[in-house]
C-alpha cells in the first residue's frame, strides 16, 4: 500500500547525473568537515576539548548534501553532532574550533561547546543535546516562515535513535497537521548509541512514519553527496511550493564511535571496513576523477583544505578563553 | 473605570497585544472557537482567525517546542497550558530547550514565549486540576515566573510580558478566575515585571504572598486587625525575578515574616524567600520566619479545605511568631 507522493520501501542505490562544477565544491566542504573533526579529536585526546565530542566521519554527505539544496536565507535545526551542518551551513572552522575550545571567540562566545553551535546569522538554529526535543521547534520556525509568507524552508536532522521519542511524534504530528515547511532528515546511521536498530526498533524503515501523518516521505542511500543533494532538493521545493513537509531517512554510517568514549565494541571489524569501502568522500573523490578532474587541480583543493583546518586550530589554541556567561541567562 | 475579573483582563491583554502586534499568536488546546477551557481566549478567534488563535492537539511538548521555533524566527507566541498540571509533558522543552535558549546562543537568540497557565486549588479539581508547580520553574535559570493575584495586576503584567524578551510562565489563578474582580483601566498599561506591590501596611508582622493566597492573607490581617495585630501583606506579584528589596524593606519594619503559599512545603518558593531573607536581615528578625503551605501530599479532592491556607491557619501563624 502505497501514499502519493511515496518513494520509499527499497533503498534507493542509483547513481545520479553528476558534473565536475557541482561535484567538487561538495567534495571540498567534506574534507574540510573530515579534516576538522580528525583535527578535534586531536586536541580533545589531547585534553585542549572537554566535555563531550561526537565525531561526524563517515556520515558528511547528508549534512553536506542536503545543506546545498537550500537558499542562504533558509534554516537548519541540527542535533549534537553538529560539526557538519554548521560547516555545511557557512559558519567557518575558526568559529567552531574556538567554541569546541572553549574560547571567547567561539559561534556561541564559548558558552556551549560541542553539542551547542548556534549563528543567527546563517539562520543556524542549534546543535541540541536533548534528543528529539528540537523536531517541534523545528515545527515552529517552520510554522513562522509559513505565517510570515517568506518562502524559507527549515530542515531538520536527526537521528533513528530519535524517532521513538515523544519530542519527535509531536513535531512530526503537528508538522502534518499544519502543512509546515520543513524537511525533516532522519540521518540514519544504524546505532542509537550502542544499540543496533534491530533491537531499538519493530519497523526499520523510519519513513514510514510519514504515513500516519498524511506526509510525504523519501528513503535512499546516503553515501552519494549529489544523490542527497537532488533528492533533498525535491523535497526542499515541495516545502517551498506548496509548504507541505517531507520525512526523508537518508542511510549512512558512522565509522568512529558514537562519542570519544566509544571504541564501538558493539560492531565487527567487518562490518566497519565494508562500510568505509563506500567512504562518501572516496566515493566523491573517485567520481570527480572519473569525470575528468585533474589530479593536480584536486591536491590543490587537498593542500587548501589542509591549510584552512591548520590555521583554524592556531586560532582556537590562542583565542582567550571564555570569561563570562551571567550575562546571557535573562535580560533584565 | 470599567470592573473586570481576572479572566476578562487577561483576554483584553491578549486582544489589546494582538491588535498591536502581528507578531502575536496564540496557541493551546481547544483556545479558538471554543475560546478555551476558562473562557480567556474567547472572542479571539472571531476577530483574529485560525491562523492566529491557532488550535492544537493534545501535546504539550509540541506545543512548547513550536512557540519557541516562531519566537526564534521573530514571532511572540503566547501559548496555553490548559492546566498548571499539565505542563509536565511540556516541562523538557520549558527547562531544557525554552530556559537556556538566551544562554546557549551565545546571547543570540532570545526566546520570547509568555506561557499561560491555570494553578492553584479551590475548584475542588482534585490531584491533576489544582497543583502550583511554581517552585520547578523558579529553580530554572532562564525563565521569569510572574503570578498575579489581582485584575489590574494581571492585565498590566501580562502586557508587559509579551512586550519583553525573555521566556515567561505566567501562572493564573484558577480559584479567583471570576471571584477577584477590580477597577482596571482601558486601553494599554504596563507593569513592571520584579517589583512587588505592599497591598496593605502594617508594623506587626509581614505577609509575603502571591496568587490565590494574597486575598487569603488580606483576610488574615483584616482579622488580625479586629484583634490588635498590625499586618502588612506584600504582594510577589513576580516569583523570578523576586523583588528582594520591597520583601526586605517590609521585614526590616515589622520584624517578623510569614511565608502563604498553596503548594507544597517541602522544597517550595517559601524556602527560598526565608533562606534570601535572613542572609541579608537577620539582625533585624525577632522571630524565626514561619510558613503557611499546602501540605507534602498529593494535592486532595475531598479535603481540599484543610489543605488550603486559610485566613485563620494564616492568622494563628502570625501570632506563634508574635508570641516567641
Amino acid at each position: 500500500m502505497r501514499m502519493p507522493k511515496d518513494a520509499g520501501d527499497a533503498l534507493d542505490d542509483e547513481p545520479v547525473p553528476a558534473t565536475i562544477e557541482e561535484l567538487q565544491p561538495l567534495y571540498r566542504q567534506m574534507l574540510a568537515i573530515r579534516r576538522m573533526e580528525e583535527a578535534s579529536a586531536k586536541a580533545y585526546s589531547q585534553g585542549k576539548i572537554g566535555g563531550f565530542l561526537h565525531l561526524i566521519i563517515g556520515q558528511e554527505a547528508v549534512c553536506v548534501g542536503a545543506t546545498a539544496a537550500l537558499r542562504p536565507d533558509d534554516y537548519v535545526v541540527a542535533t549534537y553532532r553538529d560539526h557538519g551542518h554548521a560547516y555545511a551551513k557557512g559558519m567557518t572552522a575558526r568559529s567552531m574550533l574556538a567554541e569546541l575550545y572553549g574560547k571567547k571567540t567561539g559561534l556561541v562566545k564559548g558558552l556551549g561547546g560541542s553539542m551547542h553551535f548556534f549563528s543567527r546569522e546563517h539562520n543556524f538554529l542549534g546543535g541540541h543535546g536533548i534528543v528529539g526535543g528540537h523536531v517541534p521547534i523545528a515545527a515552529g520556525a517552520a510554522f513562522a516562515s509559513k505565517y510570515r509568507g517568506d518562502g524559507r524552508v527549515t530542515l531538520c536532522f536527526f537521528g533513528e535513535g530519535a524517532s521513538t521519542i515523544g519530542g519527535f511524534a509531536e513535531g512530526l504530528a503537528l508538522a502534518g497537521l499544519w502543512k509546515l515547511p520543513v524537511v525533516l532528515i532522519c540521518e540514519n546511521n544504524q546505532y542509537s548509541m550502542g544499540t543496533p536498530m534491530y533491537r531499538s526498533l519493530a519497523v526499520e524503515d523510519v519513513s514510514m512514519r510519514a504515513l500516519a501523518h498524511g506526509m510525504a516521505r523519501d528513503r535512499f542511500d546516503g553515501d552519494d553527496v549529489l544523490k542527497v543533494k537532488q533528492r533533498i532538493a525535491i523535497a526542499v521545493e515541495r516545502a517551498r511550493e506548496t509548504n507541505e513537509p517531507t520525512l526523508v531517512e537518508v542511510v549512512t554510517y558512522r565509522f568512529r564511535g558514537h562519542s570519544m568514549s566509544d571504541p564501538g565494541l558493539y560492531r565487527t571489524k567487518e562490518e566497519v571496513e565494508e562500510w568505509k569501502r563506500r567512504d562518501p568522500l572516496g566515493r566523491a573523490r573517485s567520481l570527480l576523477v572519473e569525470l575528468g578532474a585533474a589530479e593536480a587541480d584536486l591536491h590543490a583543493l587537498e593542500d587548501d583544505v589542509k591549510a584552512e583546518i591548520a590555521d583554524a586550530v592556531g586560532f582556537a589554541e590562542s583565542s582567550p578563553v571564555a570569561d563570562e556567561y551571567l550575562p546571557y541567562v535573562i535580560k533584565e | 473605570m470599567p470592573t473586570m475579573n481576572i479572566i476578562e483582563a487577561v483576554r483584553d491583554a491578549l486582544r489589546i497585544e494582538m491588535r498591536r502586534d502581528q507578531r502575536v499568536v496564540v496557541l493551546g488546546e481547544d483556545v479558538g472557537k471554543f475560546g478555551g477551557v476558562f473562557r480567556a481566549t474567547s472572542g479571539l478567534y472571531d476577530e483574529f482567525g485560525a491562523d492566529r488563535v491557532i488550535d492544537t492537539p493534545l501535546a504539550e511538548a509540541g506545543i512548547i517546542g513550536t512557540a519557541i521555533g516562531m519566537a526564534l524566527y521573530g514571532m511572540r507566541p503566547v501559548p496555553e497550558i490548559q492546566f498548571g498540571d499539565f505542563i509536565f509533558p511540556a516541562f523538557d522543552q520549558i527547562v531544557n530547550e525554552l530556559a537556556k535558549f538566551r544562554y546557549r546562543s551565545g546571547g543570540q537568540y532570545p526566546c520570547p514565549v509568555v506561557i499561560r497557565t491555570p494553578v492553584g486549588g479551590g475548584i475542588r479539581g482534585g490531584h491533576y486540576h489544582s497543583q502550583s508547580p511554581e517552585a520547578l520553574f523558579i529553580h530554572t535559570p532562564g525563565l521569569k515566573v510572574v503570578a498575579p493575584s489581582n485584575p489590574y495586576d494581571a492585565k498590566g503584567l501580562l502586557l508587559a510580558c509579551m512586550r519583553q524578551n525573555d521566556p515567561v510562565l505566567f501562572m493564573e489563578p484558577k480559584r479567583i478566575y471570576r471571584a477577584s474582580r477590580g477597577e482596571v483601566p482601558e486601553g494599554e498599561y504596563t507593569l513592571e515585571i520584579g517589583k512587588a506591590a505592599v497591598v496593605r501596611e502594617g508594623t506587626h508582622c509581614t505577609l509575603l504572598a502571591y496568587s490565590g493566597m494574597v486575598s487569603i492573607a488580606e483576610e488574615a490581617a483584616k482579622k488580625g486587625e479586629a484583634e490588635g495585630v498590625s499586618i502588612e501583606v506584600v504582594d510577589l506579584r513576580t516569583l523570578m525575578p523576586y523583588d528582594i528589596d520591597t520583601i526586605l524593606a517590609s521585614v526590616k519594619k515589622t520584624g517578623r515574616c510569614v511565608v502563604v503559599h498553596e503548594a507544597p512545603r517541602t522544597c517550595g518558593f517559601g524556602a527560598e524567600l526565608i533562606a534570601a531573607i535572613q542572609e541579608r536581615a537577620m539582625d533585624h528578625l525577632e522571630a524565626p520566619i514561619l510558613r503557611v503551605t499546602g501540605f507534602d501530599t498529593p494535592f486532595p479532592y475531598t479535603l481540599e479545605h484543610e489543605y488550603l491556607p486559610n485566613a485563620d491557619r494564616v492568622l494563628g501563624t502570625v501570632r506563634q511568631t508574635l508570641e516567641w
